[in-house]
């Protein structure tokens, strides 16, 4: 009985994340400038549209750089943080963790801001390496979980036993903690792309005149007329990221299943 | 042996270096200079040479701040509890009954892999004036007018940001939901427990690490959000985000921004860490 009402809640639940979210397909199909029911008719202009805008094909190419910047940065940060901290007992360990993590217990407005402070202070332009720091800060610590996370269950002796037979630090790392790390580096890629892909609040204070696309899309939502174009550019963003996401999966699981020494 | 360790002590501070470089630069030099930054005054577009306290007397001492202050954390704690209070029961369900937990999270978490902003924006075409709920109530003639009480208030602003934040929730409850030894349930029952008593005594507090984290990662960035108020908060609904972003912006006050964000970071660090403390407290007095 208790299961049924538990069944039917998680139902609803889930009409509650999607509702808001169709959304976006529905009014980028319909044919009127008025995001207002009732619906009058299919289209695709709003995609057609989209093709040759370029501010916003520019504002794309821009987020796809530091989205893929800020990924492989932080990512790369965050293995040999996780590393450091997983596999060699350090004084101070727990203080440097905490260091790194801070920007989760701060607002990203704060982040945005110091940062703007010292870009002014320094003379530096607002610019997209600006925004690439400004994401790692929010970044580093998502990929550090999802590898410490990775590192614990990971056998220490397999890299001590590659170096007793004689393979140097690069090597070992290649061979054998590379691909046991894989679905963790996968994971940590995917959260971060994503996470800078979408962050608006810091990119908005340092970006400067060359907008990723939130700063685009937030620049949009003021002219009503050119709401269906932007409800058919987050339609893509969805059905991309969905794409994105199962590729990952797929990824993910060739990785597991591949035997570690042959890789 | 001890050489060899202190070898393995040295490359593991090497490799945790150049982290702690990157955040050091971007993060502790930059709140650094906001600090100097908010012991200043704005003099036409410069800063002034002194030293003064004058903006933390302005904001600490400035009623309509104060307010400010109170209705953003009164909103993302409000948001914080109804996005966890929603979020856990389906973290259950996944975590102890769902046959197929793999589709069922990859199911909860696509809703959010599309623009945050159009998350937010989304919900203003659902509460809006010709919005999804006016529209469906007025063709079904339970309303002659639309309502305008759904929209552009902080109302709207939960509802919106509980939207935007649900995996923030799901994920972390489930994950702590997931970690319990199912055996101490079933030792729980052999011994007599009601379901309810079990779960008021084993699984509640077991999951409450999970709990406390989805709260602190719901909590601390909806008080910086300034975008969902401005879109869907009306002027009842602005955040203190909002006229920190304005001293950034245009005509701007960069001393006062830096005494407001420093005073909102500090302020919602102090409840976060209360918070924490207190929810391990009853989680221990509950065992």
């Amino acid at each position: 009985m208790k299961h049924r009402a538990l069944s039917i809640y998680a139902f609803a639940y889930l009409a509650f994340l999607y509702v808001p979210v169709l959304v976006l397909p529905v009014f980028s199909f319909n044919n009127s400038e008025f995001i207002a029911f009732p619906l009058s008719g299919f289209t695709t202009r709003w995609y057609a549209g989209l093709a040759d805008d370029s501010a916003m094909l520019h504002a794309l190419a821009n987020s796809l750089k530091v989205a893929t910047v800020t990924a492989l940065l932080s990512t790369m940060l965050g293995l040999s943080a996780a590393k450091a901290v997983t596999h060699n007992r350090l004084k101070g360990a727990g203080a440097a963790l905490g260091f790194i993590s801070l920007p989760l217990f701060i607002p990203d407005i704060v982040l945005g801001i110091s940062l703007l402070l010292l870009l002014g202070a320094t003379g530096l332009p607002l610019s997209l390496a600006a925004v690439v720091l400004g994401h790692l800060l929010v970044c580093v610590p998502f990929a550090l979980t999802v590898l410490i996370a990775r590192f614990e269950g990971f056998d220490r002796n397999l890299e001590e036993a590659s170096t007793d037979l004689g393979e140097n630090g690069w090597m070992t790392f290649w061979r054998v903690t590379f691909p046991l790390m894989l679905p963790g580096i996968v994971a940590s890629l995917l959260l971060t792309f994503i996470t800078s892909f979408d962050e608006f609040l810091i990119a908005y204070f340092l970006s400067g005149t060359e907008a990723t696309l939130p700063i685009y899309i937030w620049g949009q939502l003021r002219f009503p007329e050119r709401l269906p174009m932007v409800l058919a550019l987050g339609a893509l963003i969805l059905t991309a990221s969905v794409g994105l996401v199962i590729l990952a999966e797929y990824l993910r699981n060739l990785g597991a299943k591949k035997p570690m020494v042959g890789a | 042996m001890t050489v060899d360790r202190g070898r393995n002590l040295g490359r593991g501070y090497r490799l945790l270096a150049p982290t702690l470089a990157v955040m050091g630069l971007g993060l502790a030099a930059p709140l650094l200079l906001m600090a100097v930054t908010s012991l200043k005054s704005q003099n036409g577009i410069s800063l002034t040479e002194g030293w003064t306290l004058a903006q933390y007397g302005a904001v600490l001492g400035r009623a309509s701040y104060r307010s400010l202050f109170l209705r953003s954390v009164l909103i993302s704690g409000a948001v914080t509890i109804v996005t966890v209070g929603l979020a856990y029961p389906i973290a259950y369900y996944v975590a102890f009954h769902a046959r197929h937990k793999f589709i069922w999270l990859v199911a909860l978490t696509i809703p959010f892999w599309t623009s945050y902003l159009l998350r937010v924006f989304a919900w203003k075409i659902i509460l809006g004036f010709n919005g999804v709920i006016n529209s469906a109530l007025m063709r079904l003639h339970l309303i002659g007018q639309p309502l305008e009480f759904l929209l552009y208030n902080p109302f709207a602003v939960v509802v919106t940001l509980a939207h935007a934040w649900a995996a923030f929730a799901i994920l972390p409850i489930y994950v702590s939901l997931e970690k319990i030894d199912r055996s101490l349930l079933e030792a729980a029952g052999d011994l007599g427990d009601s379901r309810l008593r079990r779960f008021l005594r084993v699984t509640l507090p077991l999951s409450m690490p999970g709990v406390i984290g989805a709260a602190i990662l719901i909590f601390v960035p909806t008080t910086g959000d300034f975008v969902t108020p401005q879109l869907v908060g009306g002027t009842k609904g602005i955040m203190i985000a909002n006229l920190i972003e304005a001293q950034f912006n245009g005509v701007g006050n960069w001393p006062l921004g830096a005494a407001l964000s420093l005073v909102s970071m500090a302020l919602v660090g102090v409840l976060a860490g209360l918070f924490v403390a207190s929810a391990r407290a009853a989680t221990r007095a509950a065992r």
